[in-house]
């Protein structure tokens, strides 16, 4: 079936509203994505018909809930092809995702001398969680390095990947530059140091097939919002031998087996790991979201985005005294860029008085920019529901701020 | 557009593209960061002050044009000011930014800004230079490093 992003578009009602009278152009995906109407009517559905919580009660509500709430786990697990679906960990997103390891794998097996490995282009979500359990570990954080064209640099690994280094943590998917990282071979140069692996995949899987075999990671994250779902859900994948021996992070109601006043056991993974009442609604939310992906299928959302940043990177080239950040050949739809005579808040600022939203900033990178040697830079990030017309209007605007802004 | 155009008239444009007083201070004895942490932007302000009075100012540091702007229109107004006006300007500065109000007689060129107002995100923008120059003329710590956060 050919993609027809007309179709598309008309199943989001964000995508009809205007903005200063404008219709909105949403460029801003890597940030946040619209969610379709599937999953607005899912959570409230759930709110509507059958609100009640999961895995207590024995009324006919709570079984539906819960019933509805672990189907979601399955088709996460079928989503990334996790043999196990207890592999599949429900938290509230990326962010807590890798904190959850931070704390629940971190602090129980780095020791002093030890050594994380992360990269210099990761989202200070899989950044600052590895500063802190350094700091009260004692182990060592270090940083692979980038080229100028926004990938890694990998061509000396035994520099990075030692005997001492415990555990690796990289973005799949950089949400500066797009480039999308080998990540089957660092997880091999891992694995041959004997460190287990941590794959941020907060910007790879809302836009293309991930599997956690064929990658053989111990560990990955993503969050819903990302990816058409509501915002407050996301996802930890764990190898299950490795879930098993991790203590719980959070404790409470649900992650228990037996309680008394001295000690408790703990639930069988994963629920050891989903302490309170959990994202009921939003985990079901996020199950219609990943309907509405398996119904368009990566393939033709992957194909579809390709030709829109190639259209979007070739009108970019076009303009003057603009610099784009990185040219990696394996890429996500998102590209980060500087304007010469126009700084990128001011852009931003034009941009939105066109109806354009687009991300001015540090990106929650810091030190990516330290290294650019630039204190912002400008990023528009594209998803399924984007057109060249949109595409147009952006570099229209772009055109018409700098002329205004130069004189 | 218009409005936006209106407040990136030809004034802020030439402040930021040609600011004023745009150099490192020989002869400062005071010298102030100023970072906003949201946007990245980063200026360092060098103050000669004698006498609780401001002998020279200048800066130097990247920004947003409304970020320089109001930096560059700052050290204009605020050379040959002493500590306490420059406070009392600092003020009024504030709340013509916050609110939009202003008195004309008062604020001079730095009327020029009151269209921040109307856009939120960027009052940070306008404030910052003010924060970093004012507070640190009233502070004893020379280290202190200045943030809208």
């Amino acid at each position: 079936m050919p993609f027809d992003v007309q179709k598309v578009r008309a199943d989001f009602p964000n995508l009809r509203q205007q903005v200063h009278g404008k219709p909105l152009v949403y460029l801003d995906n890597a940030a946040t994505t619209h969610k379709p109407q599937s999953v607005i009517n899912a959570v409230s559905n759930f709110y509507s018909k059958y609100n009640a919580n999961v895995h207590r009660a024995l009324y006919q509500q709570a079984a539906e809930a819960t019933e509805a709430y672990e189907a979601v786990r399955d088709k996460v697990a079928q989503l990334i092809n996790a043999p196990d679906r207890r592999s599949i960990v429900f938290t509230s997103g990326t962010t807590e995702s890798i904190n959850l390891l931070a704390y629940a794998w971190g602090r129980h097996n780095l020791r002093p001398g030890d050594e994380i490995l992360v990269t210099e282009m990761e989202h200070h979500s899989n950044l600052i969680p590895w500063q802190l359990a350094a700091r009260d570990t004692g182990a060592t954080l270090r940083y692979i390095p980038i080229r100028d064209d926004g990938t890694l640099d990998l061509e000396n690994p035994e520099q990075y990947f030692t005997d001492k280094t415990k555990l690796v943590a990289f973005t799949h998917q950089s949400n500066v530059f797009g480039a999308i990282n080998p990540a089957r071979q660092i997880i091999e140069l891992a694995h041959a140091v004997g460190a287990i692996t941590v794959v941020d995949a907060a910007q790879s899987v809302p836009h293309m097939a991930v599997d956690v075999v064929e990658l053989d990671c111990d560990f990955l994250a993503f969050s819903g919002h990302k990816m058409l779902g509501p915002t407050g859900v996301g996802v930890l994948y764990g190898k299950p031998e490795l879930l098993e021996q991790m203590s719980p992070f959070f404790g409470g109601g649900e992650m228990i087996r037996t309680v008394t006043m001295e000690k408790s056991t703990w639930a069988e993974i994963p629920w050891k790991f989903e302490a309170g009442t959990p994202k009921i609604a939003q985990v079901i939310g996020l199950g219609a979201a990943i309907n509405y992906l398996n119904q368009l299928s990566y393939k033709t959302i992957g194909q579809y985005e390709q030709e829109l940043t190639d259209y979007t990177l070739a009108s970019l080239k076009d303009l003057d005294g603009l610099t784009i950040h990185g040219n990696p050949q394996q890429r996500g739809p998102v590209i980060s860029f500087n304007v010469d005579a126009v700084h990128p808040h001011d852009l931003a600022q034009f941009l939105d008085e066109e109806g354009v939203a687009i991300r001015a900033g540090h990106h929650c990178a810091q030190p990516l920019m330290q290294r650019l040697g630039v204190p912002a830079t400008s990023r528009v990030s594209i998803y399924l529901y984007n057109t060249k017309a949109e595409i147009d209007i952006f570099i229209e605007s772009i055109t018409n701020t700098i002329r205004f802004m130069t004189g | 557009m218009d409005k936006l155009r209106e407040l990136y008239q030809s004034m802020i444009l030439d402040h930021s593209q040609h600011p004023h007083n745009y150099k490192v201070l020989a002869g400062a004895n005071l010298t102030a960061d100023g970072h906003n942490p949201l946007c990245g932007d980063q200026i360092t302000i060098y103050i000669k002050v004698e006498n609780d009075l401001i002998k020279e100012i200048s800066f130097q540091g990247q920004g947003c044009a409304i970020s320089k702007a109001s930096t560059s229109i700052m050290t204009t107004i605020l050379k040959g000011k002493t500590v306490n006006e420059a406070q009392a300007i600092f003020i009024k500065f504030q709340h013509m930014i916050k609110s939009g109000e202003y008195d004309i007689e008062e604020m001079g060129k730095l009327a020029v800004l009151a269209g921040v107002h109307k856009y939120p995100v960027r009052v940070k923008c306008a404030i910052l230079p003010w924060h970093t120059a004012v507070n640190s003329l009233k502070s004893t710590d020379q280290s202190e490093v200045f943030s809208t956060e």
